[in-house]
């Protein structure tokens, strides 16, 4: 397992999970007793490991959907790096670095599970910074406040437990597994952006206008964090039966809205849907038509910060370039001392005077 | 043998405990002014580089370094909250009093902590300097004869025994790396050097606080060796530049330019709204 919690540090290894020749030798040949194998598993509602045959689109959406998973991770460092410095209280500081640090160990954690299905994890940065692959898109609005860390705490990572908890099933073993980790750090996430709201709702004036201010901003591209309404969401069909998906994107954004509408109360902050109210036939919020146009144009890369965060990842990967450069010229001048040193031991023994070897040596021959 | 008397806690901290600022502040321990002052000095050092270090966050070389270098910054800031918290009841005064309320040349910090980040070999650098002498001043401290100094210390020492392995490891990677790492990594030392004499400078405060303060100058050799043998192993030069004298007294009113950038950045939020919580 990945040892982001433990402090030494890993300068150039790479986790992977198992050997990418060990992946590859499964692919393509899909035989008719693989396949049933792997619809058995599924049927069962048993784990996928990476090493067991699985068909090449299963292969690909979960790539597909961990690294992206992966990539909003690091991404959304971004918004609450940008309070670190400024933190108004020396508490509140250190609880922010370490629910970003948080984050990155939750991008290591997705990388090194999408590498077990065979790409790695320069690749799928790779897709990052060229753009191909996309991230979640409410990092791409502005953390312009104090608050914010607060709203985005609460109702982000909030959305994030609503669309994870299910995913620590997943039919994938090591997505499964991540996600349980994951989990369970971003409780504390929501619990502790709750607070910041919170303190901010009980405090100053100022402080009240700030926190209601920041719920505005994030309650829709929150709620949009589950994805397109059923009907707009064809992809879902097939993840839901590979076991990937367990609830439809609008069953989740329910139990979300359900979750924080309470929540919100308790703060005494408003959340900004006058069509909120309670449906006492179907025991569940009703809620407000979401700007759907809005968030596909994010998508498509006009968010408020889209070009900021990209530039800002790609920066750092490229003023890093030397860096790396230099662990891995260092690793192999270690490699190369180690191997020679080998040498030299096997041939000093060669050469060893016949007096100092074993007894035993001396009777074979 | 230690340098200090050992001596019965008088106070509800003792070394091994874990601490919180929280702790100390209820601990019913109240530092003397010189101590305080003393303790400020420690803190401060702390707070200032975990601010710079905490800039690295979401823009380090490797993911791997992201989560390395704000564990620093995290355990640098527990330094500090623990140091402004005990120093602090000697004004009765909060930890966040002391790092948001205090103008500028109130901060008791070394320059070399305030210098820039630079690129990565400059930060590195400073790493290298200042954890060498954290590591050394920690682990005569945890022998002080104030308890919640003591406590303190045996706390954070550990964990800046990662600090220096963090940054030794890198030292050797940029010295031995390329030709590039290479230039970096001594320019980011030359950069730095500049800065190094005043750590291991004494003051009047110090001889008043025998027995309860490290006197810097006695942490000079062990540090400097340390410094010198993890150069020497990266086969870097030891940088020869003069050093950058004091304006005026050793942490008091010597300050570099760069800190009132740093604390205009770090305080701006909480002075526009004096006595809130939050
Ligand atoms: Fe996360
Ligand atoms: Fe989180």
């Amino acid at each position: 397992m990945l040892t982001t919690t433990v402090y030494p540090y890993i300068l150039n290894e790479r986790s992977v999970f198992i050997s990418l020749e060990d992946v590859m030798t499964h692919t393509d040949d899909a035989v008719a007793p693989e396949q049933e194998h792997f619809d058995a598993l599924i049927a069962d509602d048993s784990r996928i490991e990476p090493r067991d045959w699985m068909p090449e689109a299963y292969r690909k959406t979960l790539t597909r959907q961990i690294s992206q998973h992966a990539h909003s991770e690091i991404i959304g460092m971004q918004p609450e790096a940008n309070w670190i410095t400024r933190a108004p209280s020396l508490k509140r500081k250190s609880i922010l670095m370490a629910k970003v640090q948080d984050e990155a160990g939750h991008g290591l954690y997705l990388y090194s599970s999408a590498e077990t299905l065979g790409t790695p994890r320069p690749v799928l940065n790779d897709q990052l910074l060229t753009g191909r692959a996309k991230y979640s898109s409410i990092f791409n609005y502005p953390a312009r406040t104090w608050a914010d860390m607060g709203a985005i705490g609460w109702l982000v990572d909030g959305a994030a437990i609503c669309n994870q908890v299910p995913l620590c099933r997943a039919s994938y073993g090591p997505y499964g597994r991540a996600m349980v980790r994951i989990c369970k750090e971003e409780s504390f996430h929501q619990r502790q952006g709750w607070e910041i709201l919170y303190e901010l709702s009980h405090g100053t004036d100022a402080q009240k206008k700030m926190a209601q201010d920041a719920v505005d901003r994030f309650y829709g591209p929150a709620l949009q964090m589950f994805g397109p309404p059923d009907a707009d969401s064809p992809n879902s069909q097939q993840s839901m039966a590979w076991n990937i998906k367990r609830f439809s994107n609008d069953e989740l954004r329910q139990r979300f809205v359900d979750m924080i509408v309470p929540q919100a109360e308790a703060l005494g902050l408003t959340l900004p849907d006058p069509d909120l109210v309670w449906n006492e036939e179907r025991q569940h919020y009703d809620y407000g038509e979401l700007d759907w146009d809005e968030f596909m144009s994010v998508i498509k890369g006009r968010g408020p910060c889209s070009v900021q965060r990209m530039k800002r990842r790609r920066e750092a990967h490229e003023n890093g370039a030397w860096v790396r450069e230099a662990a891995a010229a260092y690793a192999e001048r270690q490699a190369a001392r180690a191997a020679e040193a080998a040498n030299h031991e096997d041939h000093e023994t060669e050469t060893a005077p016949s007096s100092q070897r074993p007894a035993a040596q001396l009777i074979g021959a | 043998m230690s340098t200090f008397a050992s001596q019965e806690s008088a106070t509800k901290i003792s070394a091994g405990e874990s601490i919180s600022s929280e702790s100390i502040a209820e601990s019913g321990a109240t530092a003397s002014e010189d101590v305080a002052q003393y303790a400020m000095r420690l803190g401060d050092d702390a707070l200032i580089l975990s601010q710079r270090l905490g800039w690295w966050i979401a823009r380090a070389p490797e993911l791997e370094e992201d989560i390395a270098l704000s564990n620093i910054a995290l355990d640098l800031i527990g330094h500090a909250r623990f140091l402004l918290t005990y120093a602090g009841t000697a004004w009765n005064k909060s930890e966040d009093d002391l790092a948001y309320f205090r103008p500028e040349e109130e901060f008791r910090s070394c320059r070399l902590v305030e210098q820039e980040n630079g690129d990565f070999g400059q930060t590195i650098a400073r790493q290298l300097i200042f954890s060498m002498y954290q590591y050394e001043l920690y682990k005569a401290l945890a022998e002080s004869s104030d308890p919640t100094l003591a406590a303190i210390a045996d706390k954070a020492v550990k964990e800046v025994e990662y600090h220096v392995d963090h940054a030794s490891q890198w030292i050797l990677r940029l010295g031995l790396g390329t030709e590039e790492s290479r230039r970096r990594i001594a320019a980011g030392l030359e950069y730095m050097w500049p800065y190094v004499e005043e750590l291991f400078t004494d003051d009047e405060l110090i001889d008043r606080l025998d027995g309860v303060a490290v006197r810097p100058s006695s942490l000079e050799e062990a540090a400097m060796r340390g410094i010198r043998s993890v150069l020497a192993e990266a086969e870097l030069e030891v940088p020869e530049v003069a050093q950058a004298r004091l304006t005026s007294e050793v942490r008091d009113g010597s300050y570099s330019e760069h800190r009132g950038y740093i604390l205009a950045e770090m305080q701006s939020l909480a002075r526009q709204h004096p006595g809130a919580t939050w």
